[in-house]
């Protein structure tokens, strides 16, 4: 037995912990697990509980059978589910395609974009990876490996579906041709949350990714201010003369390291809001055309290698809700109240989502979306975030399955008004629940 | 599950009238428990005041003196909440040195349940905490059995004997992802002492409740209450024969 947590590094759980190297060796495996049942993992970047499952077996994909392939015609990608984007960035970007979607760090798997359908920077645009999603290999109870399509009910139960219908397997999905791999890119200063929303809304259909990182440690008259980034794909022509000669190199700096123990209470409130006011400080107020790569863009913490230690050993969680459009009053409310009590809270994003997918456990819907982190252990936290849930769930909002690592299974029922219909989908496809995790439990799923 | 900041969601409190285990349930159903089980013998608990605050309570005949019910029992607890979460044996009998002096076998039947039943409902609590890979299991011990006294030593050999299976089970566990958190509260006033004197440095059940709540969250194995017994305990423990002998009470 191996203690898993998430990214979160929150309430360990042991598990025997296997690695399959093909489909067929997860198959085998599958006749392992006893009457705990089993979840795949992959990266273990999922914030709560979604990837651990408590004295029963975990199947470690990340080594499931590396392997790819590019339609140079189309851009379609076909990748094992243990392909990382990293991975993949690096294998696409110097053919001149990029992937569809990609979250805030590179280092998920294939599989785990599609059992999260995961979101980044260009929502409002291109929604999330499963709308880019063309077939789907699954593994499921039965042993049996299926292929799924969008006409299917299990593919759009998978997409979204924490694992939950069987172990991803691989995926077909349509990547995006661009001329460089480099971003230009708009930075510009808001001085409150109504400039903030206001500027997201008037200007983000300018831009294919946007998002703003709010401090919230700032407050009264400067309660919201943010620092929005919004960019595209440089074309060549915008690169400087000398980067023109590689267009398409892609190589990330090497990894810094966070150190393998850092004092509790590091990140506090003097040391973030130290940070937040430099960060705040240092960004332009209004700066257009800024070349810059794509890991920085994109990925800004993938830059310190295990920086989820940071937080401390009693680890962290990630608090991310979406309130639909029209809800604003919600948002204002739970940033203020954020902001008056004072939560340290290291790089809190703002994000608007543009159209869902049929994914029946899907999180994006089209609204405002915030992400905070909180180290565990400040006070009054529990009953603050379940105050939340109330106003989210009022709101018709809800939480995101991967970074959830508190909410009740009431709330959950709550808020994903499709979850029966999900329910029974893998009731057909999993009749004696063979697919099961912490979080499943959790939250009755 | 018990979810990342330390709520739970499932309790089973065997002796489902007992006033420190009620205690302990309510606080975790404030704190988010959603289902409940009080075991108790007749089928009987005050169940309406978990219902009121919203958790779904379900209540079971359970009898702590006959060992051979209690794996099923558990099993059947399991059945209605799913995974345990905690699991609190709480139940206990509290008879006087001077009648167990008269009667050998009521001092017999109490060890019984308040040694032995804890013994076997422990075991089978663990055996399926062990299987889940989580949970918690609390052992209310007593400060009577850290260092037994002659003013009740029947009472106090079975809480010593508790408190012993309790640290040898805690230590088979470790590993297993399931913890024991071993209470040694002082004299607890209360529907078990009443018609007693309190003793110094005494607690009520509330008091109890918040800090086995506390431990539960904060990840602690063993819990004095009030803390400073623990100091006060250490200096008891290595108090000469003649001496302790010579305690009025």
């Amino acid at each position: 037995m191996t203690p898993l947590t998430g990214w979160g590094r929150t309430a360990p759980t042991p598990a025997t912990v296997l690695r399959p190297r093909s489909a067929d060796e997860a198959a085998a495996l599958l006749k392992e697990a006893g009457r705990r049942g089993v979840v795949a993992r992959g990266l273990g970047r999922a914030y709560g509980d979604a990837a651990q499952n408590a004295g029963g077996l975990v199947l470690d994909c990340a080594a499931l059978a590396p392997s790819w392939s590019l339609d140079e015609e189309t851009g379609l990608v076909t990748a094992s589910a243990g392909m990382s984007l990293h991975d993949l960035m690096t294998a696409l970007l110097p053919r001149g395609w990029f992937v569809p979607v990609t979250p805030g760090t590179r280092y998920v798997t294939v599989g785990g974009a599609v059992a999260a359908d995961v979101h980044g920077k260009n929502h409002h645009a291109d929604s999330s990876f499963g709308a880019h999603l063309r077939s789907l290999r699954l593994l499921t109870a039965d042993g049996t490996l299926r292929t799924l399509g969008p006409g299917d009910d299990l593919f759009w139960a998978t997409v979204g579906g924490m694992g939950l219908t069987g172990v991803v397997v691989e995926a077909a999905f349509r990547c995006v041709p661009v001329e460089t791999s480099r971003m230009r890119v708009d930075v510009r200063r808001t001085r409150d949350l109504e400039e903030t929303l206001e500027v997201m809304t008037a200007g983000d259909h300018d831009y294919r990714y946007t998002v703003a990182w709010i401090d919230l440690l700032a407050r009264g008259g400067r309660m919201g201010r943010s620092v929005l980034t919004r960019g595209d794909h440089a074309r060549l022509d915008e690169l400087p003369p000398r980067a023109r000669r590689d267009p398409l190199a892609f190589g990330p700096r090497p990894r810094l390291s966070a150190p393998p123990w850092v004092p509790d209470g590091l990140l506090n409130r003097a040391t973030i809001g130290a940070f937040n006011a430099l960060w705040y400080g240092r960004a332009p107020a209004d700066r257009r055309g800024l070349i810059q790569g794509v890991a920085p863009f994109f990925h800004p913490l993938d830059g310190v290698g295990g920086w989820n230690r940071m937080y401390g050993s009693r680890g962290f969680v990630q608090y991310q809700f979406v309130v639909p459009f029209g809800a604003e009053d919600t948002l204002r409310r739970i940033v203020e109240r954020l902001s008056r009590a004072g939560v340290v809270s290291f790089l809190t994003v703002l994000k608007r989502f543009g159209e869902g997918t049929p994914g029946m456990l899907s999180f994006p819907m089209p609204g405002w979306t915030l992400a905070l982190d909180i180290p565990v252990g400040q006070d009054g936290l529990a009953a603050m975030l379940t105050e939340f849930d109330g106003w989210v769930a009022a709101a018709g909002g809800r939480l995101y399955l991967a970074k959830d690592s508190r909410m009740s299974a009431a709330t959950m029922a709550a808020t994903y008004p499709r979850l029966e219909e999900w329910r029974a989908i893998r009731r057909r496809a999993d009749p004696d629940g063979l697919f099961v995790s912490d979080l499943a439990r959790r939250l009755r799923l | 599950m018990r979810n990342a900041l330390g709520s739970v969601d499932t309790v089973l409190l065997l002796g489902g009238r007992s006033e420190i285990g009620l205690a302990v349930v309510e606080r975790l159903v404030r704190a988010g428990a959603s289902r409940v089980v009080l075991a108790a013998r007749g089928g009987t608990a005050p169940a309406e005041r978990l219902r009121e605050l919203g958790a779904e309570v379900h209540v079971l005949d359970f009898d702590a003196s006959r060992p051979e019910t209690h794996p099923a029992l558990i099993e059947e607890a399991a059945a209605k909440l799913g995974d345990l979460d905690v699991v609190i044996p709480a139940f206990g009998v509290l008879g006087s040195q001077a009648v167990y002096d008269d009667d050998p076998v009521a001092a017999a039947r109490d060890v019984a349940v308040n040694f032995g039943g804890h013994v076997s409902a422990g075991l089978a609590a663990a055996r399926r905490l062990r299987e889940q890979g989580h949970g918690a299991l609390v052992v209310l011990s007593s400060v009577a059995g850290v260092r037994v006294r002659k003013a009740n030593f029947v009472y106090g050999s079975a809480k010593a004997g508790l408190d012993g299976f309790a640290q040898g089970l805690a230590d088979s566990l470790h590993g297993t992802g399931v913890r024991v958190v071993l209470v040694r509260p002082g004299f607890v006033i209360g529907r078990m002492t009443r018609g007693m004197t309190p003793a110094p440095m005494s607690v009520t059940a509330d008091a109890v409740a918040d800090a086995v709540v506390e431990a539960l969250g904060s990840g602690r194995g063993t819990v004095w209450v009030p803390a400073r017994l623990r100091p006060v305990f250490a200096v008891m423990r290595i108090l000469p024969r003649d001496v302790w002998r010579r305690m009025p009470r």
